[in-house]
């Protein structure tokens, strides 16, 4: 399986998602830079965190407009796995790609801290490695992951379970605690904190690492059955 | 040429966390009267006039300058003043 990282200029998490895709989960993965890309040989797509282009106008936005998006959404549709953290998670919220908006988090402040998560659903393609209800640590590092929808479109993510992970302490005021969630098809996942920091013991937490097993583990399984 | 001036808003009923900090610090400035304090941005678009043009900028507010889950927008075409 071989994961395209996509770079901005502004992201910084990209090493770290590398790290954890090549290093330690010893899957193939390019940094790929979002000019004149080509996404076309990669079997799933990781959005780093950082501060693409400058969080100008809002987290997101401008990247989000960019040309390596349009495949990003091609691959969305043909049920690839997407997973964007942080800086990725709001760069699919304005992409259209995952419903919802980021606010500003509740206490204006800039949070980098690990924070305890419920697996709220452990039936999507990067949590199967998941008890459900499980508590897990990942990192956290946003000022702007308070994240907001509308009642219609919270009801629609409880009533198709798209609610992935939810904080134990809400730290930034997001609705219904939300931490993560996935589009309809479930294929999209989008989270503030960073389990590509938390992929090893060293760095305090390995919980994140079976979640990158999960997506390997699932796209096998479904590799063999369709072909 | 025309000027075009875009007001971003937070929608009624989206926490303004921003708008909230500014308000306790006018309090403690003094001015006790400040009920309500919200964030919005400006953007000032300078570009050739066209028959579409408040169509255009409709889309542009939809597509890349307002982020319709949380914000409202409103713009006001006018003549671009020679310099």
């Amino acid at each position: 399986m071989k994961f395209a990282v996509i770079v901005f200029p502004g992201s910084n998490c990209d090493r770290d998602m590398y790290h954890a895709a090549k290093d330690v989960l010893k899957a193939d993965a390019d940094l790929v830079w979002y000019e004149n890309s080509n996404l076309e040989n990669y079997d799933g797509v990781l959005l780093p965190g950082g501060f693409s282009y400058g969080d100008y106008l809002r987290s997101g936005a401008v990247a989000s407009t960019s040309n390596v998006m349009q495949q990003i959404k091609a691959h969305a549709e043909k049920g690839k796995p997407i997973l964007g953290v942080c800086n990725g998670f709001q760069i699919l919220l304005e992409a259209g790609l995952l419903p919802g908006a980021m606010l500003r988090n509740k206490n204006l402040a800039f949070m980098c801290h690990q924070e305890p998560l419920v697996v709220a659903n452990n039936q999507t393609q990067f949590t199967t490695g998941y008890e459900k209800g499980e508590i897990v640590r990942f990192p956290i590092a946003h000022g702007e992951g308070n994240y907001f929808c509308d009642e219609q479109t919270l009801a629609d993510l409880k009533a198709n379970d798209q609610i992935v992970f939810t904080y134990e302490n809400n730290p930034n005021g997001s609705v219904a605690d939300i931490a993560g969630i996935t589009n309809k098809q479930s294929n999209v996942l989008g989270m503030m904190p960073h389990p590509e920091r938390a992929v090893e013991e060293l760095l305090g937490s390995d919980d994140g690492l079976r979640l990158f097993q999960s997506v390997v583990k699932n796209w096998r399984e479904s590799y063999a059955v369709n072909r | 040429m025309k000027k075009v001036t875009v007001h971003v808003t937070l929608k009624q009923g989206v926490l303004d966390p921003q708008g909230k900090a500014i308000q306790t610090s006018l309090h403690s400035l003094g001015f006790p009267e400040v009920e309500e304090a919200r964030v919005g941005k400006y953007i000032e678009l300078h570009m050739e006039d066209d028959a579409d043009i408040e169509a255009r900028v409709k889309a542009m507010c939809d597509k890349l300058l307002a982020n319709p889950v949380i914000e409202d927008y409103r713009f006001n075409v006018e003549e671009a003043v020679q310099s």
